[in-house]
């Protein structure tokens, strides 16, 4: 099968310098979009793809870019921004990306900024990602050296300049808004919408913020089409999906795989199964923010929608983890919700506020000081925190692993508040800040 | 007082963006990176130079993590506490970890060599549980290795 994404990667893990890239064809959609397409033709070629946003929200990319007005009379300077922030718990996939194929997301940057007739780029990159932030680095000045930025790229009419920007920490520097506040210097709440950024964005001007998976599909769809690119995919929704399985599994990993392979695939023939001894009662398949998955649906084919329809859950960034049988779930959510606690804005008082007082309850359950009523105040907040309540999606997202925990391991925590003990009797206990 | 030098680094910084408070962030980790840490007297120093208030600059410095407004030791120890870590075990390397540097969570070792401070989650999920020190990235990390990885840092 084809791997656009990853398949010319260096097996020693060395990033592709600018001859490598170009060799297998890096550069060409570059010159084909900036030569022979308008920016329309180039959002049409992404629209006809079904290309789908691949960090988390699966929004249509060629329509987020068709918000964004063009030619003359709209408001300049545009800009283009590479969500680089990757958080989600479990979600290692754009690391791999960035320090393996750099240019491969610059040539998308380029080539999408020019979809949009934007002026700047930035790519925001997580302060933790030094290794993917030098290796970007190098090959943003082997770009610019070779004339792919700058002023009149490849000899078209078309300038740009990419800026990294490394973040100082925080989640929510990922919620596009968020992140916008961030670059402007401001703490990285997140904004109100509408307007949305593709009208009103970095200090008000039209701005487009894709995640770097989602980029770095661009140049192969202009490079070899959109009916190619939906070839790809096993669904209606084009392209190949990096995925990731982490856990007690025998070979914990990324693999890229056509768009739609069942979670048990993913698991059983390319992560190894799980290991001697243990079995899975549940995976989180899209990073930490997704519901609970059971083994009666992993022959769920991990795409946009199906997850929804078929399992109660979404792809979400498509990076699975996978819950053991020996490992405590209430101990699982637990982790999960002190991480989100501990990542909220503090905009809102629902996250703010709700978020630490789930989290301090599920302690209190896991270590044995649980009572009944703790499940009742669980429950309601299933419902009390979600779209529309919050000011982002932060809180919601933190809502529904917790959600499908209490749905399928009802037991597990009642077990907790009986025996007044975690009965996993796991060693594996959240550290208490 | 900043220095000429650093008063230059930050300016160079703020000619990336188009508003100067923009870079404010970056300014501020010109200072981290030659003292170690923001103190009050540098966010004074700074606020007037990005054309923000006192109170504007501390509320971005204090909101985020890396942006360090207590002293820190010589190399930082982040411990990463992401759920792919927990299920592999984590807890018997923080574990071990403490009792070694005799800290908890926040606190500089006596001798001023690590801090030990909690992240979530750095990415390295298949090689759980893993940590970074300063800059360098060690996965699959257990009680038994983690003195070979603390040697390497003086």
């Amino acid at each position: 099968m084809e791997k656009p994404l990853t398949g010319t990667m260096r097996s020693d893990g060395k990033p592709l310098t600018l001859n490598e890239y170009e060799e297998t064809g890096g550069y060409e959609a570059l010159r084909t979009a900036l030569g022979s397409m308008t920016p329309k033709e180039v959002q049409e070629a992404v629209s006809a793809a079904r290309l789908r946003g691949r960090g988390g929200a699966g929004f249509f990319t060629g329509l987020k870019w068709s918000f964004v007005p063009l030619g003359d009379k709209a408001p300049h300077p545009k800009f283009l921004v590479a969500n680089s922030d990757e958080m989600e718990p479990g979600s290692f996939k754009d690391r791999l990306l960035m320090e393996r194929n750099p240019h491969q997301l610059i040539e998308g940057i380029i080539i999408s900024a020019y979809a949009i007739e934007a002026d700047t780029a930035y790519i925001f990159l997580r302060w933790e990602y030094g290794r993917a932030g030098a290796n970007l680095t190098a090959a943003l000045g082997e770009a610019y050296g070779a004339g792919y930025l700058g002023r009149a790229i490849a000899g078209s009419r078309f300038g740009l300049d990419i800026r990294l920007h490394t973040s100082a920490g925080r989640y929510i520097c990922g919620e596009e808004t968020a992140l916008l506040n961030a670059l402007e210097g401001k703490r990285a709440v997140p904004r109100t919408k509408p307007p949305f950024p593709q009208s009103c964005g970095l200090w008000g001007k039209p701005t487009v913020v894709n995640n770097a998976e989602t980029l770095s599909n661009v140049p192969h769809i202009i490079r070899k089409g959109a009916d190619w690119y939906k070839r790809l995919s096993l669904t209606g929704d084009g392209g190949t999906k990096v995925y990731a399985v982490s856990g007690r599994v025998k070979k914990p990993g990324s693999w890229e795989l056509p768009l739609g392979t069942t979670i048990r695939e993913i698991i059983e023939e390319h992560a190894g199964g799980m290991r001697e001894g243990y079995t899975a009662r549940a995976v989180i398949p899209g990073g930490g923010s997704t519901e609970f998955v059971l083994p009666e649906h992993f022959d769920t084919p991990m795409a946009f929608d199906i997850m929804e329809k078929q399992a109660g859950s979404r792809l979400g960034t498509g990076t699975m983890i996978v819950l053991d049988d020996a490992t405590c779930p209430v101990g699982a959510v637990h982790n999960l919700e002190r991480f989100f606690a501990r990542e909220s804005c503090g905009w809102c008082t629902p996250c703010r506020d709700g978020l630490p007082w789930l989290a301090s309850l599920l302690g209190d359950i896991e270590e044995g000081r649980g009572r009944r009523e703790d499940l009742d105040v669980l429950e309601e907040h299933t419902w009390l925190i979600k779209m529309r309540h919050t000011y982002c999606a932060l809180a919601p997202g933190a809502i529904e692993p917790l959600q499908s925990a209490l749905a399928f391991f009802k037991h597990d925590f009642e077990r907790h508040i009986e025996e007044k003990a975690c009965p996993y009797k796991k060693k594996i206990i959240n550290v208490e800040l | 007082m900043l220095t000429d030098d650093e008063t230059r680094q930050i300016e160079e910084e703020l000619r990336n963006y188009p508003e100067r408070r923009a870079g404010c962030v970056e300014a501020l980790k010109v200072i981290q990176q030659r003292r170690g840490w923001v103190r009050d007297e540098h966010i004074a120093d700074l606020a007037p130079m990005l054309g923000m208030t006192v109170h504007e600059l501390d509320g971005v410095a204090s909101f985020y993590p890396f942006i360090f407004r207590k002293p820190v030791g010589r190399h930082l120890i982040f411990m990463c506490e992401g759920l792919s870590c927990w299920v592999m075990g984590y807890e018997a390397v923080i574990e071990a970890l403490t009792r070694r540097l005799g800290v908890s969570w926040g606190d500089t070792t006596k001798d001023g060599r690590f801090t030990l401070l909690p992240v979530s989650c750095i990415g390295e999920c298949d090689r759980a549980p893993a940590l970074k020190i300063d800059g360098d990235v060690y996965g699959d990390v257990s009680p038994e290795t983690i003195e070979t990885i603390l040697e390497r840092y003086t």
